[in-house]
């Protein structure tokens, strides 16, 4: 077993590429939906962003803890898919009445979104690349904190940009998600600028 | 019902499906997890395959099981009898063709959570007969499947000058040089924002000359 040290820089690697130069949604596609249908203003896009990350960075520890713990010493792998989607289902389930008991206010800002978040691939995404590249428990922190960051970077800056978008004159057939998937094509072309950031 | 009224619905829900109220360019969704494998044709057929599979089985099993779903918990059932049809998919992928599996990676797993399986079945599949639903889910996973096929042959040939592996005259000589951001990510988005543009153009420009919608 390698250092905590070691570990922990290798967590914080993983943690700013999965921000940048590997972002979730710009690289690997996920959470394209919620993306075009929620970064419409800049305020809804600021509480789906937070409430993504929080329940990616819970959901994948706890995912990691079950397949290494549970699944793997039962030889039970291929179940996986289902144990995680419903880890999630239930951990979203959960968040959402915790936080109307407890916090209307924060219920009021994230609550709607919770549901979504069921459906988002970028969260079970996650999960399955944190076991394809088989990141230890440390690592799995530092990379799901970043992907949720990566994530909530992306919708924010876009829903910036769409905002401006609705005084401008777009043709007919590229209105809604056309020209929303051009933007996202560009703001790519841009995340690829940070590339070599880490090659040292 | 008469045949002949039968025979009618389902052309419907076949044209709804494939042009009307596309998956991807109407609807917009489940675009998430396959944008990635549309760099080769091959990718994207198997992953096609194993879409239509899903979307029409699953829709399938949720009519079937319709009258004895509880209101409140079936986005649950829902998910279960899609990731049992996916687990299929991904351990006979693994079995069968371990390559494939290897290249597609996490994102045969991910189709449990495209949001056309889950939009098909909760708006279709879960209120109608089990027929229809199979027409329903087979032919919307076809209508996204022809769309990804189209954007996947651009990105191969411009990216690699091939074509599922072939080389192609032009595009692989040395009078071509390659676009290889086609293969990469902003390559996806931008071809899927012109295919989008192209189709809802066409749409908008038959609807205007008066063709029935």
């Amino acid at each position: 077993m390698e250092g905590i040290a070691a570990q922990s820089w290798q967590a914080f690697v993983v943690c700013i590429s999965a921000v940048f130069t590997q972002n979730v949604l710009l690289s690997y596609f996920l959470g394209m939906c919620s993306f075009l249908a929620v970064s419409r203003q800049v305020k809804a896009a600021m509480g789906l962003g937070a409430a993504v990350t929080f329940v990616m960075v819970s959901t994948c520890l706890l995912n990691w803890i079950i397949y290494y713990h549970v699944l793997v010493p039962m030889g039970l792998e291929y179940f996986r898919l289902i144990i995680f989607i419903i880890v999630i289902a239930a951990f979203v389930q959960f968040v959402e009445m915790v936080i109307e008991r407890y916090s209307p206010v924060l219920y009021q800002t994230l609550g709607i979104f919770l549901p979504l978040i069921t459906v988002n691939c970028a969260i079970l995404g996650a999960g399955l690349f944190m076991l394809i590249r088989q990141y230890s428990f440390i690592v799995t922190i530092g990379y799901s904190l970043g992907s949720g960051l990566g994530w909530w970077l992306a919708i924010l800056a876009m829903a910036g940009i769409r905002q401006k978008l609705a005084v401008s004159r777009i043709p007919a057939g590229l209105q809604g998600p056309g020209i929303a998937l051009l933007i996202a094509g560009m703001m790519a072309l841009g995340f690829i600028g940070f590339t070599g950031v880490l090659a040292g | 019902m008469s045949p002949r009224t039968k025979q009618n619905r389902s052309m419907k829900l076949i044209q709804d499906g494939l042009w009307r109220n596309n998956p991807i360019f109407v609807q917009v969704l489940g675009i998430c997890s396959t944008l990635a494998v549309t760099n080769l044709v091959l990718n994207t057929v198997v992953m096609c395959v194993a879409l239509v599979w899903t979307v029409a089985m699953s829709s399938l099993t949720v009519s079937l099981l319709r009258n004895y779903t509880p209101r409140n918990v079936r986005m649950m059932v829902e998910t279960l009898i899609i990731a049992f049809y996916v687990i299929l998919v991904d351990q006979g992928l693994k079995a069968y063709w371990p390559e494939m599996s290897e290249n597609l990676g996490a994102y045969v797993g991910l189709i449990i959570t495209n949001c056309i399986v889950m939009g098909r079945t909760e708006a279709y599949g879960m209120n109608n007969p089990p027929a229809g639903a199979f027409i329903d889910g087979a032919f919307n996973a076809l209508g996204y499947s022809f769309v990804l096929l189209i954007i996947a042959i651009v990105r191969e040939a411009l990216g690699m000058g091939t074509l599922l592996g072939y080389q192609l005259p032009f595009f692989s000589s040395q009078y071509w040089d390659k676009w290889i951001i086609m293969v990469m990510p902003p390559g996806a988005f931008f071809m899927l924002a012109m295919v989008t543009w192209m189709f809802k153009s066409m749409q908008i420009r038959l609807g205007s000359q008066g063709v029935k919608k």
